[in-house]
């Protein structure tokens, strides 16, 4: 394996946590890191020796990404009850542990995509504002807005399911 | 951060990701003493923060599924091995092709028409690949755990003996299938997945066409779709896939299906 391949191969983990994170289907987030590699690979002569791999690789995640989610919105909306069955679903009492993370995993899924993107790019994979921006290709003022309004809107729910979750268990 | 005293939301922000220099951590810090409702604020962003890695940090440990190390290594490693048997594939196709046009010209007369029509059919069976790979809980009428029930039922709507194609060479394992409605005509659609989860259908109908055509290929946005018409039938394999990965799949559905 050369540097190049290395510095791919490093990336992957991270890659998959945050489609995973985003997407929450792990068999479609793998699939979104595969077509993220084999694109990479195949334009491997765009990347410049010595520049951020990092924020490449996830702006190439980012536009398969985007891209999917635009031919779903176009299909018939056989998505619509899958959603209502989950959403069922996750309100039954649970045991405690573990709660939270639902919690978190189940709130930033309120998100709409623009904001879950910054929170997960920020907050999980640490990438720095500026990056962010270039990864989403967006001004860095936007990148501070939608964190802005994603923590706002994150924390009024996970508020309100905190406190349902406390009144339905007594 | 601004010289003034006041403090604004990006410095916030910036406080909780930890982007500050250390005497604007202070600045910061001063001010949130006397802002109860900021200081609030700040800690429940931080909570955020530490409950988001909670909840997905354990995805680092996994270990990296051996498909995308070998799309990483593909290009150093595997040409020497491949190139042979490649370019013998890539002959062959050409070939096809040099048959299917020259027929193709032979029937000049209908030969808009005709290619009017296969438009039409590849448009179909790169809709229907679309809606239904996407698919997570019924993504086939009948499961390939069924499969002669399948193949009978379908055959008999569609109109001839279908045969479907054993692709666990190429690590598509079939899922199963469903009945569409192409215009008028009855089509099937047989749909199979690697261990990706990436998905490949194949789609067949008859066809007034008279001239059998050999493979030819069209790409959709992210879909590759290979198209021939046979024996009065029009057949079409649709995968995510791009035309180098989807050709060695392709040509033995197209010789497993015209060679019956």
């Amino acid at each position: 394996m050369n540097d190049t391949q290395k510095l791919i191969v490093e990336n992957i983990p991270n890659l998959r946590r945050y489609a995973k994170a985003l997407i929450r289907d792990n068999e479609k987030a793998d699939d979104l890191v595969q077509d993220c590699l084999v694109r990479a690979i195949g334009r491997l002569h765009l990347w410049e020796p010595g520049s951020n791999m990092r924020t490449w690789l996830f702006s190439i995640l980012h536009n398969l990404h985007v891209n999917a989610a635009r031919r779903q919105n176009s299909q018939p909306d056989n998505t619509a009850l899958e959603a209502v069955h989950e959403t069922v679903n996750v309100m039954q009492p649970d045991q405690d542990k573990g709660l939270m993370i639902r919690d978190v995993d189940r709130a930033l899924n309120h998100l709409p995509d623009e904001h879950r993107e910054v929170l997960l790019l920020v907050g999980l994979e640490q990438l720095s504002y500026a990056e962010t921006a270039e990864v989403l290709d967006i001004p860095i003022g936007t990148v501070m807005s939608r964190l802005n309004r994603g923590r706002i809107r994150l924390r009024e729910i996970l508020d309100t399911t905190g406190t349902s979750h406390l009144r339905r268990v007594k | 951060m601004s010289t003034s005293n006041t403090i604004t939301q990006d410095d916030l922000h910036a406080y909780v990701d930890g982007y500050l220099a250390p005497n604007d951590v202070e600045r910061v810090e001063a001010w949130l003493a006397e802002n109860p409702e900021d200081a609030a604020s700040i800690h429940a962003y931080q909570l955020q923060n530490s409950k988001i890695g909670q909840t997905f940090n354990q995805m680092l440990d996994e270990d990296i599924p051996n498909e995308m190390l070998e799309i990483v290594t593909a290009k150093k490693e595997k040409p020497a091995t491949n190139s042979i048997p490649w370019l013998r594939l890539a002959a062959s196709i050409v070939l096809l092709l040099v048959g299917g046009m020259s027929g193709w010209m032979l029937n000049e007369k209908t030969g808009s028409n005709a290619q009017r029509d296969q438009v039409a059919f590849v448009d179909q069976a790169v809709g229907a690949h679309h809606v239904f790979v996407s698919e997570v809980r019924h993504p086939v009428e009948v499961p390939a755990s069924q499969e002669a029930h399948l193949v009978k039922w379908l055959s008999k709507r569609v109109g001839t003996q279908l045969s479907v194609p054993d692709l666990q060479d190429g690590g598509f394992q079939l899922v199963g299938g469903r009945l569409l409605a192409d215009a008028s005509l009855p089509a099937a659609q047989f749909m199979y997945e690697d261990s990706t989860g990436r998905r490949l259908t194949l789609y067949v109908r008859s066809s007034d066409e008279e001239v059998d055509t050999s493979f030819r290929v069209v790409k959709d946005d992210g879909a590759t779709a290979f198209y021939w018409i046979d024996n009065k039938f029009a057949y079409a394999m649709v995968a995510p896939m791009d035309r180098s990965t989807l050709l060695p799949i392709a040509n033995k559905v197209y010789q497993i299906l015209s060679g019956q």
